[in-house]
């Protein structure tokens, strides 16, 4: 309720609610606190100027009250990290889905400004890359005819999952740092060369929602947006059956 | 504490010389120990650095047994004798010996600049003339000769093929390197000929010991005596070659660190060095200072004298570290 | 470096006419420039760091102009703009560029930062007051202190400079980020006159003339303590500078380390930061050999960087604490407390910096341990700002200006301090991460926190450093505009940062239709409230700038205060005291029971 007088932007994932439900917990508590301080704030200064109150008193408070909303803070801070933060993240990093099965497979390298979204296609795998391979026809670097590569499709700046279904996404970069953020999925995960980060989330909700490069990247950082086409199955293998056959023309097979 | 209370009367600034009674120090000696705390900060970072790059190295990117022992042994020996040195000079001027302070301190210059010799004029000049070409993962197969046989796996991969560089491609900017030291062994029949047929795109290379005998035992420990260069040597072509560079900072991150780190540390010996050399001269604030203040100049021996104890301690850090890790 | 210390502490330490290379006459030069006085070096630093915050708020207003209206040249100075910082920055029409803009974020981040607050609240304050308030003739070391303005002042004329070179001054931001840090500003085809290099150099000069400051601090307050002044003596301020002094010392050389490596990165071709198989513009960068860590960097970087935003407000602390006591007359409620608590803020702050780090895929142990620390370090903070505001109970509250911005510096600070608890847990930092609610949040603590703390404290020591007072009317008016304004200016960045609207967007977010579309009316809104900042600044520096001529004459103490500071003629003079000082009582005695007056001067025998 507060995050929605805030103004959040509407879930769309599976665990955003869980998130959003501790953002939601922070809120309060800072709300209490500032409330409760900015009372007496706001009653002392106005019962102790000196109009009113012409003589200090030496002693001014003598009882606990500093260390009870202290200790008070301290375990509101206490209860918020070890019940909610820990198992949270924990979730977050630890509990990837299953290794096969029903889950996609996305690598998202990023590059000065765009997104490119590598698919592994039906057998789950990604194509042999390579640095070295790298120029404007072929983005990735991507391996001719490596045999994991023969359903691999690559799509730039717009990026399709299916409805209800885990996704796994590998983020990486080619040149600077960039950051992979889908406020509405409330993941976020930074993109640095050299490494290559999962992050894994299921979309609840169909729809178009922005993608942000969350880290300056150079004169176009702010124009580095993307899409997330979250869709039905059958819309996705209609996108994906037009992209294989545009990038694999001798081998239209599926 | 009222005892304190003359430092206070007049406009002086108190306890430049004399300590602080309840403190035990005089100012300069507390400054310099906060200064040497950040310095520690300072080379903490460097050396986390050097953890945090090494750990993170890929097999086959982190050479070992690179550097000369002896001569860095001999060059710590020499340090530590200086930070003896100045402890003697400084008790000299406690005990009013002038000139036996004049001669300690002058050793413990000497032990310096010879410290810096060594590195200048033989440690990283060594370096310089050293050339070394990593070769894509993809191509090694074509350089087992040099690399030896990385699929066994028995060992850590070997990428690099080092030596003196006799050709480089024409595109190169070693070329001139190369010409030099070809015409400097024009004597010998081999890389000659192995100069003369290779083509405008390849790299020839008298190769280390390492690349020699590429499995043999004694390549996986860090060697005592430095070995000497072979008489072999390497034809590589330019599209192998993953990058290239001679035993500059550029080259690796190994020799990023090393660079950086010495020359950090050396830069610190040679202030270390005027510092002394300022107070061994006759100058007001120098070796003059023993007529009318024999106590400030013995503090600021003192002073400086720590700080040259941790330059010393630094130096015991890099040693290992560099030399023998 | 620090033999030199001890060499300037020779025998004619405070007296520069006697060491110094002209032997001539104490002349205006060795006077008011070149001068070794704790009271002229503060001033020095104290105008240059105003002067900066200054420049660093007219870049932003430019920044402003531009997120409201997108591509819209500069009313009135856009020509003017574009003739001195060049195309790189401006169009032709005078409206500012993407790079631009990037130069002006970076360079407010960069100034506000190490060249304002800095120099205003750590060497300004702390070189002018703690003497005063120790009771010292001066610094420990009167010659180190000039070697750390020139060296500042070396600094800003570097940095500044770089403004001027081709492709502009740096645009990777304030944390410098590589690779994007590693491979900026190249354009120009020179390896050292180029924008990010001049950064990483004036840094290097930044942070020599920190680290010679604070430990001049250090020392100056351990060793030149008067008589009778104990540790459980010292005003807060001296505790807050003590432990600033500290953090700088401590914290600062990890990222002078970091400085050198980019910059041998830049200029001599090293992978300390450039991981390997970089590919920048389609092909592989050969230039580097790779092998090196990004992340190395930006551990370096927060390792200082989050010590430093504590450097930032410990001083205000110390400053709002001082006024407070003095304008409530009565002691400060819980001083040990506090001090306790200034202590435990000093050591947690060097183990929580990887909390600006949560995006770059940490494990999980790791992040707990960070949130874990991250989470405690709010408990001194709230310490501190508890003690203080208990402190206003009981006391008989006098609301002059100083009084004014110390009083709304509370709630301000505890508006950014709280919202930074959110950001301290990994999970909800997904959300928020780079958003504008971080930015909300740092400025709530930056500047109507520690910018007001600053004015509050430049209305409450003006009269000893010029011997005249401030006007109250142009105060109350800077006071109630700046209130206002401020906040108009910082509070909507928390509603756009959780519509997920991201920092450093060149055109306010205009791309991103979807989530800019509910919150995009506030950028105009913002901009109106930062020109109406702008504008009550001048009341400031109006009052600033007269009152040294027509302000009203005041003597030793005018606020009735009981620490030294205000024990010593006004202007104090060289050598600071004139009668000898002994301390006998404890730095905050108003409205002791029985007493005479309502406040016994820590030099007064009972
Ligand atoms: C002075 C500077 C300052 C201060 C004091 C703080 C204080 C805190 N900061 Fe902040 N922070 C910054 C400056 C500062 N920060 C900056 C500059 C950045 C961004 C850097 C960048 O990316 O460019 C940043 C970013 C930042 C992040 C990273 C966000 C991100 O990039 O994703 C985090 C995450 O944990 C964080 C946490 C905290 C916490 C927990 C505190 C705690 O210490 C706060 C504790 C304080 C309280 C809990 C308030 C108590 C108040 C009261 C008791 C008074 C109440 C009174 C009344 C209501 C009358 N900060
Ligand atoms: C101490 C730190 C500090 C301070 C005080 C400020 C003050 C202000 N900041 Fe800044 N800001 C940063 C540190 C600071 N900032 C940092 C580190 C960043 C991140 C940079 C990056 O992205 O890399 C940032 C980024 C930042 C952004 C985000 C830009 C972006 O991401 O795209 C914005 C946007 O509005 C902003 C606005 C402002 C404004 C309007 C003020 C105003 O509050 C300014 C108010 C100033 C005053 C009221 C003082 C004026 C002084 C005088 C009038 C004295 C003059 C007197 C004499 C000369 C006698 N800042
Ligand atoms: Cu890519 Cu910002
Ligand atoms: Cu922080």
């Amino acid at each position: 309720m507060l995050n929605k007088l805030l103004g959040i932007v509407p879930n769309a994932s599976e665990h955003g609610l869980s998130v959003e439900h501790m953002l939601e917990i922070c809120h309060w508590f800072m709300l209490v606190l500032f409330v409760g301080w900015g009372t007496f704030f706001l009653v002392s200064i106005y019962k102790f100027r000196k109009s009113r109150h012409p003589k200090a008193d030496y002693h001014g408070v003598t009882n606990h009250i500093s260390s009870h909303a202290e200790v008070s803070v301290i375990l509101i801070e206490a209860v918020l990290l070890l019940g909610l933060a820990f198992p949270l993240w924990g979730k977050r990093v630890l509990d990837l889905p299953p290794e096969q099965g029903e889950v996609m497979r996305v690598r998202a390298i990023a590059e000065q400004y765009a997104w490119n979204f590598h698919y592994s296609g039906p057998d789950g795998k990604f194509a042999d890359q390579s640095a070295a391979l790298v120029n404007g026809s072929n983005p990735l670097g991507i391996v001719p005819g490596s045999p994991t590569g023969a359903d691999d499709v690559v799509s730039k700046n717009e990026l399709h999952l299916v409805l209800q279904k885990p996704v796994v996404i590998e983020v990486s970069s080619k040149d600077v740092i960039h950051s992979f953020s889908v406020p509405h999925m409330r993941v976020g995960q930074d993109a640095i060369p050299g490494t290559k980060v999962p992050l894994w989330f299921r979309p609840i909700r169909a729809g178009k929602y922005e993608i942000v490069c969350a880290q300056l990247c150079g004169g176009g950082h702010y124009a580095m947006r993307s899409i997330m086409v979250v869709e039905s199955q059958a819309e996705f293998d209609a996108f994906y059956k037009e992209l294989n056959e545009m990038q694999h023309p001798a081998s239209p097979k599926q | 504490m009222s005892k304190l209370l003359p430092f206070f009367t007049d406009k002086e600034v108190p306890y430049t010389v004399a300590a602080r009674p309840d403190t035990g120090l005089y100012s300069a000696k507390l400054g310099i120990w906060l200064f040497l705390a950040s310095e520690v900060m300072l080379f903490g970072g460097l050396f986390s650095a050097y953890i945090f790059l090494r750990l993170g190295a890929e097999p086959g990117y982190w050479p070992t047994g690179l550097l000369n022992v002896p001569v860095g042994t001999i060059n710590t020996a020499v340090l530590i004798g200086s930070s003896v040195t100045v402890v003697f000079a400084w008790a000299a001027l406690k005990m009013r010996e002038f000139l036996k302070y004049k001669l300690y301190m002058a050793i413990t210059i000497l032990c310096g600049l010879f410290f810096l010799c060594v590195k200048l004029t033989y440690e990283w000049p060594a370096k310089f003339e050293h050339f070394g070409v990593f070769i894509k993962q993809s191509a090694a197969h074509k350089y087992v000769e040099f690399l030896g046989d990385n699929s066994k796996g028995d060992r850590e991969p070997r990428w690099e093929i080092s030596g003196h560089l006799m050709h480089a491609p024409k595109d190169s900017p070693y070329r001139q390197q190369a010409e030099h030291n070809a015409s400097k062994h024009a004597g010998h029949g081999t890389e000659h000929g192995q100069a003369a047929h290779a083509g405008d795109d390849d790299y020839v290379i008298q190769v280390d010991a390492v690349n020699a005998k590429p499995d043999a035992e004694e390549n996986g420990k860090p060697s005592f005596w430095p070995r000497p260069i072979s008489e072999k040597s390497a034809v590589i072509h330019k599209e192998d070659v993953e990058s290239a560079s001679a035993f500059l900072p550029r080259h690796s991150t190994y020799f990023a660190t090393y660079f950086l780190i010495t020359g950090l540390h050396g830069l610190h010996v040679l202030g270390g060095i005027l510092v002394f050399a300022y107070l061994w001269l006759p100058f007001k604030g120098g070796a003059l200072l023993y007529k009318s203040n024999p106590e400030h100049l013995a503090n600021r021996v003192e002073v400086a004298g720590l700080f040259w104890h941790f330059v010393d301690l630094v130096w015991i850090f890099v040693f290992p570290i560099f030399y023998l890790l | 470096m620090s033999t030199i210390a001890s060499e300037a502490t020779g025998h004619h330490g405070t007296d520069s006419a006697h060491d110094d290379h002209h032997h001539h006459e104490l002349g205006f030069w060795q006077k008011y420039v070149f001068s070794t006085d704790h009271k002229v070096i503060g001033v020095q630093y104290g105008v240059t760091g105003l002067a900066f915050l200054f420049f660093g708020f007219m870049l932003m207003m430019v920044m402003r102009w531009q997120l409201a209206n997108p591509g819209a040249a500069v009313p009135v100075v856009g020509g003017a703009l574009r003739s001195l910082f060049g195309s790189v920055v401006m169009t032709d029409a005078g409206a500012l560029t993407a790079n631009g803009y990037n130069v002006f974020g970076a360079m407010h981040g960069t100034i506000m930062v190490f060249f304002g607050v800095v120099p205003l609240a750590v060497a300004g304050f702390g070189n002018f007051v703690v003497p005063l308030q120790i009771g010292a003739p001066d610094m420990a070391f009167p010659k180190l202190n000039m070697c750390s303005y020139w060296c500042f002042f070396v600094s800003c004329v570097v940095m500044m400079g770089s403004f001027f070179v081709p492709g502009s001054a740096a645009k990777s931001g304030w944390t410098a980020y590589p690779p994007l840090a590693g491979i900026a500003d190249f354009e120009s085809g020179n390896i050292w006159l180029n924008g990010q290099t001049i950064w990483l150099l004036a840094m290097v000069f930044n942070i020599t003339a920190s680290l010679l400051g604070s430990i001049n601090f250090i020392v100056t307050i351990i060793q030149l303590r008067a008589p009778g002044l104990n540790w459980m003596r010292l005003p807060f301020f001296v505790w807050a500078q003590f432990v600033t002094a500290f953090l700088l010392v401590l914290a600062f050389p990890p990222l002078e380390a970091a400085g050198f490596m980019q910059l041998t990165d830049r200029v001599f071709g090293t992978s300390f930061f450039m991981p390997t198989g970089l590919v920048v513009g389609q092909q592989i960068a050969q230039s580097w050999s790779g092998g090196g860590s990004p992340v190395l960097w930006q551990h370096l970087f927060w390792f200082l960087a989050h010590p430093e935003v504590y450097v930032l407000i410990l001083p205000a602390i110390g400053i709002v604490a001082e006024i407070v006591a003095n304008n409530t007359r009565k002691p400060l409620y819980g001083y040990k407390a506090m001090v306790y608590a200034v202590f435990s803020l000093g050591f947690l702050s060097f183990i929580v910096w990887a909390h600006h780090m949560y995006m770059t895929g940490m494990g999980a142990k790791v992040a707990t341990f960070f949130q874990i620390t991250t989470v405690m370090i709010s408990v001194p903070s709230v310490v501190l700002l508890t003690s203080l505001l208990i402190s206003l109970w009981g006391g008989s509250i006098r609301f002059n200006v100083p009084m004014l911005f110390a009083t709304a510096f509370l709630p301000m600070f505890g508006i950014g301090g709280l919202t930074g608890i959110p950001l301290a847990f990994n999970a909800v930092d997904l959300y928020l991460h780079d958003t504008y609610y971080v930015i909300a949040h740092f400025h709530y603590v930056v500047a109507p926190g520690t910018i007001f703390a600053l004015f509050a404290g430049v209305y409450f020591w003006y009269p000893k450093v010029t011997g005249r007072q401030m006007s109250e009317f142009f105060g109350k008016v800077h006071f109630w505009g700046s209130l206002i304004a401020i906040n108009g200016l910082f509070f909507p960045m928390f509603l756009q940062g959780m519509a997920g609207v991201h920092r450093r967007w060149y055109d306010g977010g205009v791309t991103y239709e979807q989530l800019i579309a509910p919150v995009i009316h506030w950028n105009k809104f913002m901009t109106a409230s930062a020109a109406l900042l702008a504008l009550f600044q001048l009341a400031f520096i109006w009052n600033f700038v007269t009152s040294m001529f027509i302000g009203k004459k005041v003597g030793r103490n005018p606020w009735e205060a009981t620490t030294l500071d205000w024990d010593t003629p006004t202007p104090p003079p060289h050598g600071n005291f004139d009668k000898p000082i002994e301390v006998f009582r404890g730095p905050y005695e108003y409205s002791v029971p029985g007493a005479a007056s309502d406040y016994l001067p820590q030099t007064q025998r009972s």
